[in-house]
């Protein structure tokens, strides 16, 4: 066990914290104290749940200090779309940036048959230095290269960070370099900081549906490794006088070998919207009633130059398509402004768009949780105000 | 064919309520259901058994009370279960949780595939699949869509990535992680029930996968929660009621960027 639950004094024996165990770990004895057992997990759920402010989770934080001290700087992982660098990486080149604090080298590594449209546009945007895999085998992801590569990448140069985008890449690779160099893996992570006085990378995520955030840290061993969810972090403004060090990586037989084939690429059809880049979201709820309201909808955002999104309501319903899905199970956005329209504002929508910069909401409830977190609610019916909305705007711009 | 598909135990998560005066999850009466995800891993192993042959393994690991997730699977048209569980395993990351459902697929031994679950709704982290198949060194195939083709030593499958799809092929043996886009889960049949009612579960701890505390449970995790708390609430703006002609003005002031004197 590394750590221990402290169970105060001023415990009361009120039980509370009892039924809030996830594994049974904790009961209440004869003298009305709690009491807990070695089924403890340490996961805290009971301390919050305590009104006394009677319990506390002490960790103990192992590691050996000369070991985890010859890891330092943050390695990105590079993820290509069409020949240049994902927004993602972008992403996790700003969050890497801001974690480094201007004391840590901030290393970005790209594995492509081609990287001629990457190396300028990753120094630029943030990296210190290029790390360059490529061959002609390397066109599509493969997961046993990428981790080959990154094992080799990570052993060579010993960083103490290492993120990639929670992408279909990201979560099939890292989860294997994890276990390749026995170290720890955060899934798809909303927010990341460093610890000033452990130094540790505190790694924060939403869990049980969106329903609680729990913050994880990796304390034995290095590199600290995250998945990062696209869409949270903030890439930074391209600066061009910037400069970086290139590295070509050698790419040996074992770096190739792969006992799987990607056949065949069959890309999406190039219609769809990626409701990600827009800069106005309005999104629909359950409130639309149909798949004609969605109209109203469309008209608005033509005007305002947006696009349109949907809670995880009105895809079930069949009344817009899955790809403009905002939430837990769909996508995270964060546009300049957000406009929910009949959505109530559950969690798991929540947790898709709260990073927006700012959120006005239209629902008819006035006790719908979206108004206990947007910036500026209005209590009505959609039906009225959404048409009128259209008028208005189309009256103003004449 | 020999197949093996790992399933969790979960609870509800669309049933799990927040206490808003403590801010804590409520879990009384939340039930503990199969991980929803795991029902299309578990029908698409049944599926390619139902025509190469062979039979469909079914594990997990858990508390005792995960036995009733394995009941669940037989009771669907699995062959048999194992359950993996002793006190060592609890608080397991995935890294730990990983190494241990490997262990059990070694133990197993001769199997060609084992089947995932894209993910589990109460964690959410979709590593333990690729993780177990670093385990083995195994190949993965992550996000599949669609299997196109199974025979004795290889697979072709489809990857739904963000951009398309990645069509697979690998040899066997391999790892899967299934997406609900790939079948209809059948429902259990009363000869399955009637057998799940009757079968005994082999249950299998430490000892049995030849591990130590050290590599397993909350030991064996190189990951740990430090806290837990409820979304950080967003302060609540200001709420605009009236008649439809002021909330349309003052909406149109903000959407355009004109100012309340607009």
């Amino acid at each position: 066990m590394s750590g221990f639950l402290e169970i105060k004094d001023s415990c009361t024996g009120c039980g509370i914290c009892v039924k809030t165990c996830p594994v049974h770990a904790l009961s209440i004895n004869d003298v009305k104290k709690a009491v807990v057992s070695e089924d403890c997990t340490l996961c805290s759920i009971c301390v919050d749940s305590c009104p006394f402010e009677s319990l506390a989770v002490h960790h103990s934080f192992g590691g050996n200090k000369e070991e985890l001290a010859k890891y330092s700087g943050i390695l990105v992982l590079c993820e290509m779309r069409n020949g240049s660098p994902d927004r993602s990486t972008y992403e996790l080149i700003g969050e890497a940036r801001k974690l480094s604090a201007g004391e840590k080298e901030v290393s970005v590594l790209v594995i492509t048959d081609d990287a001629s449209g990457a190396v300028e546009k990753l120094i630029q945007s943030g990296a210190d230095k290029v790390i360059k895999a490529v061959h002609k085998s390397f066109k599509h992801f493969s997961t046993e290269p990428w981790n080959s590569v990154l094992t080799h990448v990570i052993k060579e140069y010993h960083p103490e960070i290492v993120l990639a985008a929670a992408t279909t890449t990201g979560r099939d690779v890292m989860p294997r370099v994890s276990k390749s160099l026995d170290t720890g893996l955060t899934a798809d992570c909303t927010e990341l900081r460093i610890d000033p006085d452990s130094g540790m990378l505190m790694q924060t995520r939403p869990a049980f549906g969106g329903n609680i955030m729990a913050t994880i840290v990796c304390d034995r061993t290095r590199p600290q490794m995250s998945t990062v969810r696209p869409g949270v972090m903030k890439p930074m403004e391209p600066d061009t006088s910037r400069t970086g060090e290139i590295v070509e990586l050698e790419i040996t037989a074992e770096m190739v070998k792969n006992r799987s084939q990607v056949l065949e690429f069959i890309p999406t059809a190039g219609d769809e919207v990626d409701i990600t880049e827009a800069e106005i979201v309005i999104s629909g709820g359950r409130g639309m009633k149909n798949p004609e309201n969605f109209d109203l909808l469309h008209d608005l955002a033509h005007l305002l130059g947006g696009t349109v999104g949907a809670s995880r309501a009105a895809v079930d319903n069949g009344w817009i398509e899955y790809p403009r899905q905002v939430g837990q199970t769909g996508k995270t956005v964060q546009p300049a402004t957000y406009l929910a329209v009949g959505i109530s504002g559950a969690i798991q929508h929540r947790v898709g768009m709260q990073s927006s910069d700012v959120i006005y909401a239209v629902n008819k409830d006035r006790d719908a949780s979206i108004f206990e977190f947007c910036t500026e609610g209005f209590v009505g019916d959609l039906f009225e105000i959404i048409p009128a909305l259209v008028k208005e705007i189309e009256k103003r711009r004449k | 064919m020999k197949f093996v598909v790992a399933v969790k135990q979960v609870p509800d998560t669309a049933e799990v309520r927040i206490d808003s005066e403590r801010g804590t999850l409520i879990r009384d009466g939340v039930p503990s259901i199969m991980n929803p995800f795991d029902t299309y891993a578990l029908e698409e192993a049944m599926k390619w058994r139902d025509e190469l042959g062979g039979v469909v393994t079914v594990i997990t690991m858990g508390p005792p009370q995960a036995e009733s997730v394995l009941k669940e699977a037989i009771s669907m048209g699995a062959d048999d279960a194992i359950l993996i569980s002793d006190r060592a395993f609890a608080g397991a990351d995935t890294w730990a949780t990983s190494h241990t459902l490997a262990a059990a697929v070694k133990e197993l031994g001769d199997v060609d595939a084992v089947f995932f679950g894209k993910q589990a709704i109460d964690g959410d982290t979709a590593q333990t699949g690729p993780s177990v198949a670093a385990s083995l060194d195994w190949p993965q195939i992550t996000f599949v869509g669609k299997v196109r083709q199974l025979s004795q030593n290889s697979i072709t499958a489809e990857r739904y990535v963000e951009t398309g799809t990645q069509v697979v092929r690998s040899e066997l043996p391999v790892v899967l992680t299934i997406l609900k886009d790939a079948n209809v889960p059948r429902v259990p049949s009363l000869r399955g029930k009637m057998k799940s009612r009757k079968v005994q579960i082999p249950v299998w701890g430490l000892a049995d996968l030849a591990l130590t505390e050290d590599e397993t449970g909350l030991n064996g995790s190189p990951t740990k929660v430090v806290v837990t708390a409820t979304p950080e609430p967003r302060t609540g703006g200001q709420i605009h009621e009236g008649s439809t002609e002021e909330l349309v003005a003052k909406l149109a002031d903000l959407l355009l960027g004109e100012g309340s004197e607009g």
